[in-house]
């Protein structure tokens, strides 16, 4: 970054940061291994497909929340939500409201159902009352397409976040490091499974929510507990008033306008349909457990939230915004470098390691996922016909996992500089127009056919696509990923509030337009279960 | 941590009618509290949270209205959202503990006792 902004006091924030490199790398390093000591106890019991892809079904209400915990807060969240508030004020605070809110759906209308009909995956359960081959087919589709984005925005966004935090400059130097986290991510999940990858998780949210908890008492200490205070210190510090009003990001232009409706319509519909938060519900043993991980997900993520709304203007109070956006890694710094200005290099390099820890748990989690949807409905049901024991399918998922290590390590190479919010809005999109409408229509609608479902995740997952390839995202501005061509003709960033309802629709259309009715037997066994959860459950209960 | 659970073949699955247990009435009546709480509550919150983007989004002046010292309205509608996630949530688990598990357990018990399992245990 070459801001002609740059104040003397950054630089030598910036330039103190890489000086801590070595004690980061040491933090992270530890993070490391203990994760790894964890990882290898817990797989010493890894022997079935249900271990592997499903930790023996083993984790409690609570474990498993604070596992989603630390799926959802990814860097994006972390380092991201604290870098718009402190730059952009209030607009960045609606970010978080969003992201919290779509736990609700999650909560009322998808989590239980989905524990009690599937086994493993998304497609389980949107397959179980229609025809098997397409529908799977299509939910691993979308299922891959979705954690693919949000791969590549995480294996980004570790490249990106170290040459800040590590002092490793040059696109060799994020390489290697992008290829470490890689690499790091394949051992986690080959060895541990769902059971290694969820205590990862857990071990990270904790690390995350407690880091952020002392940050927020000491920005809160250092303005007298009053958030009044800290308010009007981070208008003094920034010389803007408006930082507490919304319309600084999005309310330059009535497209602007628009395109946040859209993203605030891809954020609440699009976490209850994202395949790696789904695929955490089956870890618990009872859809009682599904509803209290969620409870507790609702919890952990939602204090966390509060916290980087003191955090993000804490970092403009603290540091400025233009000193943020000066700085190397630009908006996502604020995090790191109010930690500095806090605690010193020892508060930045524990929190340092934990957004890095944060990188590593997310990917590791999307990984399995991705494998488990590729080696359980594509290879097992679609390619072998339910023809491969449980054995044959764990090592193809194994081998998927190394593939997709491989793969996500070269598009994070490819993808470095990428706008990494564009791609995770990308994730978010995908996810609610591709599977939302289906998971719905499946769950709640009894004439809801094969070809409505066929219908709306393709749908869906084409709009969504083609509308970012011909955004302003792609081509036609200089922020864009392919500056100099313009070939956009779709005026907003995020496609939701076209290729949602679209995918709604079309889920309709092809079901009324259906000649062929689905097994009513199905159907109401699909119904009894989601609700009732038999055989999904141990014997006992209680 | 718990046990392994075993696998157990239902041999008997075929002598359970679904389409019969579905239209039981302690199944409809569970169904209908189920859906009598959540599409209600659902369309609460959807219509809350978007007309809260909206008042965001397009009624700059109204949420920028300060109420105590630097405090706006929009920071008070947004910590608004944060409260009645909190509250939704809450209402949820203690309407479903209440209203919903009893019978869904009822029905369960009944159901296992004819040697339903897993659907894909079954196939």
């Amino acid at each position: 970054m070459n801001s002609l902004q740059i104040s003397a006091a950054t630089e030598v924030t910036a330039e103190s940061i890489k000086d801590t490199g070595l004690l980061n790398m040491i933090i992270f390093g530890l993070f490391v291994a203990v994760t790894l000591v964890v990882v290898l106890r817990a797989s010493r019991n890894n022997k079935t497909a249900a271990d592997y892809y499903a930790a023996g079904r083993s984790f409690t209400g609570p474990q498993n929340g604070t596992a989603i915990a630390g799926d959802y807060l990814s860097a994006a969240s972390f380092l991201g939500i604290v870098g718009a508030i402190a730059v952009n004020g209030y607009d960045g605070f609606l970010y978080s409201i969003g992201f919290l809110v779509a736990w609700l759906v999650a909560l009322l209308l998808v989590a239980e159902m989905l524990r009690n009909t599937g086994k493993f995956t998304m497609a389980d359960v949107l397959s179980f009352r229609l025809k098997q081959r397409p529908v799977r087919i299509a939910a691993a589709i979308t299922t891959l397409a979705v954690c693919f984005f949000y791969l590549l925005a995480q294996m980004a966004g570790a490249g990106g976040l170290v040459s800040l935090l590590m002092g490793i400059d040059g696109k060799v130097g994020q390489s290697l490091v992008i290829t470490v986290v890689g690499a790091l991510m394949i051992i986690y999940v080959l060895i541990g499974g769902m059971k290694g990858t969820t205590w990862v998780q857990i071990i990270k949210a904790v690390l995350l929510i407690a880091g952020a908890a002392v940050m927020t008492v000491w920005v809160l200490a250092l303005h007298g507990f009053n958030l009044s205070e800290l308010l009007g210190a981070a208008v003094e510090t920034t010389g803007n008033p408006a930082i507490l009003d919304p319309g600084l990001q999005y309310g330059k232009s009535e497209t602007s306008k628009l395109d946040f409706v859209s993203l605030g319509l891809a954020l609440v519909l699009g976490t209850a349909a994202l395949p790696h938060v789904l695929m955490r519900f089956y870890t618990v043993p009872t859809a009682k457990e599904a509803r209290r991980s969620v409870v507790w997900a609702i919890w952990l993520i939602g204090i966390f939230y509060l916290f980087t709304l003191v955090l993000g203007y804490g970092a403009a109070a603290l540091i400025g915004s233009d000193a943020i956006k000066g700085a190397p890694g630009g908006v996502n710094s604020a995090a790191p470098l109010l930690a500095f200005a806090l605690g010193g290099p020892v508060l930045l390099g524990l929190i340092s390691a934990v957004a890095f820890a944060t990188i590593l748990a997310v990917v590791a989690g999307l990984t399995i996922t991705a494998a488990a949807s590729f080696a359980h409905d594509i290879y097992a049901n679609v390619i072998r016909k339910d023809q491969v024991d449980a054995d044959g399918e764990v090592k193809v998922a194994r081998t998927t996992v190394v593939v997709i290590g491989i793969i996500s390590i070269l598009g994070g190479i490819g993808a470095q500089g990428q706008n990494v919010a564009f791609l995770v809005a990308l994730a978010f999109a995908v996810a609610a127009s591709a599977n939302l409408p289906t998971i719905i229509y499946s769950l709640y609608w009894r004439k809801f056919t094969t070809q409505g479902a066929v219908w709306s995740m393709y749908g869906g997952l084409g709009s969504a696509i083609v509308l970012i390839a011909f955004s302003p995202v792609v081509s036609g501005l200089e922020t864009s990923m392919i500056a100099g061509a313009d070939f956009s003709w779709f005026p907003l960033n995020n496609p939701g509030i076209v290729s949602i309802p679209l995918a709604f629709f079309l889920g309709w259309l092809g079901t009324v337009l259906d000649k062929n009715t689905e097994s009513a037997v199905k159907q109401a066994e699909m119904e009894v279960r989601s609700l009732t959860g038999v055989g999904a459950e141990k014997a006992v209960d209680h | 941590m718990a046990e392994e659970q075993p696998v157990s073949h239902a041999a008997h699955q075929e002598q359970v009618d679904f389409r019969e247990v579905q239209s039981s009435p302690e199944f409809q009546e569970l169904r209908k509290r189920q859906r009598s709480f959540i599409f209600p509550m659902a369309v609460v919150f959807l219509v809350w949270y978007f007309a809260y983007v909206l008042l965001a989004d397009y009624a700059h002046d109204f949420m920028s209205t300060p109420v105590i010292g630097n405090i706006n309205v929009g920071l008070i509608l947004g910590l608004l959202q944060f409260v009645s996630t909190f509250g939704i949530t809450m209402a949820y688990v203690s309407y479903a503990n209440r209203r919903m598990d009893p019978i869904a357990a009822d029905l369960r018990r009944d159901l296992e006792a004819h040697g339903v399992s897993r659907p894909e245990e079954t196939k």
